[in-house]
C-alpha cells in the first residue's frame, strides 16, 4: 500500500512530513512525494483513516495537501493529482476511479500528446479501452506505459530519498568539565564510535567539528579541516587535543558534540620507486605539534607573490601529497653552478651610514659594523605607485672590512640592513 | 672442544666480531656542488650533518643547493629557521621546490627550533631536514646541551633523512657524522668600482674537519638572473 501527497501551492516541508510515516519515502516531482504506507494500517486502521491521519498532520504542519492511497505509487499519485482532499483507491477497482482523470495528467510527450488529442482520447477511460497490441505498434512502449498508468495497473518499487549519512555523536555531562585530560576521556569514546560508523561504510573523515556548550552559556567550536581523508581515532584524538590546548574554552564544559564530515578513503598504492614523502595522517600530526610549538602562521609552505615589491611572498598549508614537480631537473646551464644565498633579516635592521660622493664607506647596525670595502649601487627601484602603499628604494651591495657582504637599503631617507648574502 | 678452536669456527661462520660491529656505509646526498662532492662525496643519509662558518661564507648556498637537489629527487624537505632568514625568493631563484619545502620558522627561540627539528624527525618521511642557525649568536648556540643533539642524532638514525644543521661554530661535537667547515675567500665583481660595478658572487672554500680532515675544495656562488 502506497500513499501519496501532493501539494500543488507550497511543497515546502512535504518531505519531512511523509518521513515521519515511513522511511521509505519518494520524492516523485518537488510538489509530489510517495511513501510506503505498509504497516501503517495496524497503527491507524484502514486505509482511509492512514489518509486522514496524513492529512491531519500535514494540515498541522501548514501544508495544504491531497493525500491519496492506493495498492501502486503511480495510481497514488495519480489520484492525488486529480483528485482534491482524501482518495482511498481500492484494490482492483483502480481503472474505474481514475478513469474520469484527464490524460494530460500522465504528461505524456507533445507527440504522443498531440496523437492522442487527434486520436480524441481525452481522459483515462478512453485510453484504458484501447487494445495494448494495436497501441504498441502504433506508439511505442510509451504508449503502452501510459495505458497502463491509465489502468492503475502500473507496478514499480519506490526510489527512496536517501539523506545523507549524518556522523554525529553528543555527550550531555552531569558535571561541567574544567580540565582538558578528563574532557580528552570523552573526546576518544566519541571518536572511537564515530571512526566505527565510518567504518562500517567504508568511509573516513576529511572534517571533525567540535562543539562544547560551556557552563556560562555560551558555545566554544572548533573544526579540523584535513587534507586527506582519515580514519584513525588516536590521530584524531591527538589534533583534538592539540587544537584544544591551543584554543581553550572560556569556561567548563556541559555538553560535548562531535562531528565528523564523512569522505571517501584515501586509495593509495605505493610503488617501489615512489619518492621519499612523508606519511600524511603522521605528518598533519606532525605539523599540528609543531604549530603547537612555534604557532599556526608560522608554518606551512611560501608561496612567491606575483610582484617585484621585496619580501613578498604568502604562507600555504604544507602539504606533501598530489604535488606536480615544477622543476623535475635544474637546466643544463644551472648544472654544477651554485646560486648566490641571501639571508633575510626581519625586520630589516635600522642602519646608520656614512656617505661620501653619494656611496656608503661606513655602516653601523646591530651586529653589523664597518668601513665598506667595495659596493656596488645604488639600484633603484619602485612599484605599487598606484596603491594605497606604494614603495621605493635605493640598493646597495656593500662588502664590509671582514668580508662580509650584505645589501644596504636606503627608503625615505632612512637607511636599513636587508639581509646578508650567503 | 678449547674455546679458541670454537671462536674460530664461529668466525668462519659468522663472521669475526670485528664485521658483526661494523655498520654499513650510509647512504649519500649529493650536495648539487660538484667540488663539495668530490671532498666529502655527499650528505650522509641518517646522519648529522654540521655545516658552520661565518657570515657570507657561502653556508646558505649550499644549503640552497642540497634542497635544490632533493626536489630533483621528488622528495620532500623541511627546514627549521631559527631566527626567521629564509629568503624565499633567492631559494627559488637556486633551483628549491618551495611547494616541497615545509618552512618553520622559530622568531628566534633555539630550543623551539630544536624541539621543532626533533618532531619533524620523528615524524620520518622528510629527505632533508635542515637546522638553521646561521645566525644565531654563538653564545646562545652554545647552550645548546649535548643531550639535545644527542637525540637528534638518535632521532636520523636509521633513516633515509639528512639532519643538516647551519651554523656559525660547530655545536654537536661527537653527535655530528661529517662536519664542513666554510670560508670566504673572495667576493666577485664586475665593472669599475663607482660607476658600473656589479656584485658578481663570491668564492668559497670548504673543508672536512670531521670525519678527517681533507684537502680543501673551492666554489663559486654566482647572482643568477
Amino acid at each position: 500500500m502506497f500513499a501519496c501527497l501532493h501539494a500543488p501551492e507550497n511543497p515546502a516541508g512535504l518531505l519531512d512530513c511523509a518521513q515521519t510515516f515511513s522511511p521509505l519515502v519518494e520524492q516523485t516531482a518537488p510538489d509530489t512525494v510517495v511513501l510506503d504506507a505498509g504497516g501503517l494500517d495496524r497503527i491507524f486502521g484502514l486505509p482511509q483513516e492512514i489518509a486522514s491521519a496524513i492529512a491531519r498532520h500535514a494540515g498541522e504542519a501548514g501544508l495544504r495537501v491531497n493525500v491519496a492511497v492506493a495498492s501502486n505509487p503511480d495510481a497514488a499519485v495519480c489520484a492525488a493529482r486529480g483528485f482534491a482532499g482524501l482518495s482511498v483507491i481500492p484494490y482492483g477497482d483502480e481503472a474505474k476511479f481514475l478513469e474520469s482523470l484527464p490524460v494530460q495528467l500522465l504528461a505524456p510527450s507533445p507527440e504522443l500528446a498531440e496523437t492522442l488529442e487527434r486520436w480524441g482520447i481525452r481522459r483515462f477511460r478512453d485510453l484504458a479501452r484501447l487494445p495494448e497490441i494495436g497501441l504498441a505498434e502504433r506508439l511505442g512502449p510509451e504508449g503502452v506505459r501510459l495505458r497502463l498508468l491509465a489502468r492503475g495497473e502500473a507496478q514499480r518499487p519506490l526510489t527512496p530519498v536517501e539523506e545523507p549519512p549524518r556522523f554525529a555523536a553528543e555527550m550531555e555531562l552531569e558535571d561541567p568539565l574544567e580540565l582538558l585530560e578528563p574532557l580528552l576521556f570523552l573526546l576518544a569514546r566519541l571518536l572511537q564510535e564515530l571512526c566505527a560508523r565510518l567504518a562500517s561504510r567504508g568511509l573516513a573523515a576529511h572534517e571533525l567539528r567540535l562543539r562544547l556548550r560551556l557552563a556560562d552559556g555560551s558555545e566554544h567550536a572548533r573544526a579540523l579541516r584535513l587534507p586527506v581523508a582519515m580514519l584513525d581515532p588516536k590521530a584524531f584524538l591527538k589534533l583534538l587535543q592539540l587544537d584544544l590546548s591551543a584554543h581553550p574554552p572560556a569556561a567548563a564544559i556541559v555538553r560535548v558534540e562531535l562531528e565528523a564530515q564523512p569522505a571517501p578513503t584515501r586509495a593509495a598504492q605505493n610503488g617501489l620507486f615512489v619518492p621519499l614523502a612523508p606519511e600524511p595522517e603522521k605528518l598533519e600530526l606532525t605539523l599540528a605539534r609543531v604549530a603547537a610549538l612555534v604557532g599556526e602562521e608560522h608554518v606551512g609552505s611560501a608561496e612567491l607573490l606575483d610582484t617585484h615589491r621585496p619580501g613578498a611572498f604568502r604562507i600555504t598549508r604544507f602539504m606533501a601529497e598530489n604535488r606536480q614537480l615544477l622543476q623535475r631537473e635544474l637546466s643544463r646551464d644551472r648544472q654544477g653552478a651554485v646560486s648566490l644565498a641571501f639571508r633575510v633579516f626581519r625586520p630589516p635592521r635600522p642602519a646608520r651610514v656614512r656617505l661620501r660622493a653619494g656611496q656608503p664607506t661606513y655602516v653601523q647596525a646591530e651586529e653589523v659594523c664597518g668601513e665598506v670595502a667595495a659596493c656596488a649601487g645604488p639600484w633603484r627601484s619602485s612599484g605599487d605607485w598606484w596603491r594605497a602603499d606604494p614603495w621605493a628604494r635605493d640598493e646597495w651591495d656593500v662588502a664590509l672590512g671582514d668580508g662580509s657582504l650584505h645589501r644596504l637599503y636606503c627608503e625615505r631617507h632612512n637607511w636599513f640592513l636587508e639581509g646578508s648574502y650567503d | 672442544m678449547p674455546s679458541a678452536a670454537l671462536r674460530e669456527q664461529l668466525a668462519s661462520v659468522l663472521g669475526s666480531p670485528l664485521e658483526w660491529q661494523a655498520r654499513p656505509a650510509p647512504e649519500l646526498l649529493p650536495t648539487g656542488i660538484p667540488e663539495v662532492d668530490a671532498l666529502v662525496g655527499g650528505l650522509p643519509r641518517g646522519c648529522l650533518t654540521e655545516v658552520c662558518g661565518p657570515v657570507s661564507s657561502g653556508r646558505t648556498c649550499l644549503l640552497y643547493a642540497v634542497m635544490a637537489q632533493v626536489a630533483v629527487r621528488e622528495e620532500v624537505c623541511a627546514l627549521v629557521d631559527t631566527d626567521d632568514t629564509f629568503d624565499p625568493v633567492a631559494a627559488a631563484a637556486a633551483g628549491v621546490d618551495l611547494a616541497r619545502l615545509l618552512w618553520v620558522r622559530c622568531g628566534g627561540r633555539a630550543e623551539h627550533a630544536l624541539k621543532a627539528a626533533d618532531l619533524l624527525v620523528q615524524g620520518g618521511g622528510f629527505g632533508l631536514v635542515a637546522l638553521d642557525l646561521g645566525d644565531t649568536p654563538v653564545e646562545i648556540a652554545r647552550r645548546i646541551s649535548l643531550t639535545s643533539w644527542f637525540r637528534l642524532r638518535r632521532a636520523v638514525e636509521h633513516t633515509p633523512t639528512v639532519l643538516l644543521a647551519l651554523e656559525r661554530q660547530p655545536l654537536a661535537k661527537t653527535c655530528a657524522s661529517l662536519v664542513l667547515e666554510l670560508r670566504r675567500e673572495a667576493v666577485l665583481w664586475s665593472g669599475a668600482a663607482g660607476c658600473s660595478r656589479l656584485l658578481r658572487g663570491l668564492r668559497a672554500a670548504a673543508e672536512r674537519r670531521k670525519p678527517v680532515r681533507a684537502a680543501r675544495a673551492w666554489f663559486e656562488a654566482r647572482v643568477w638572473g
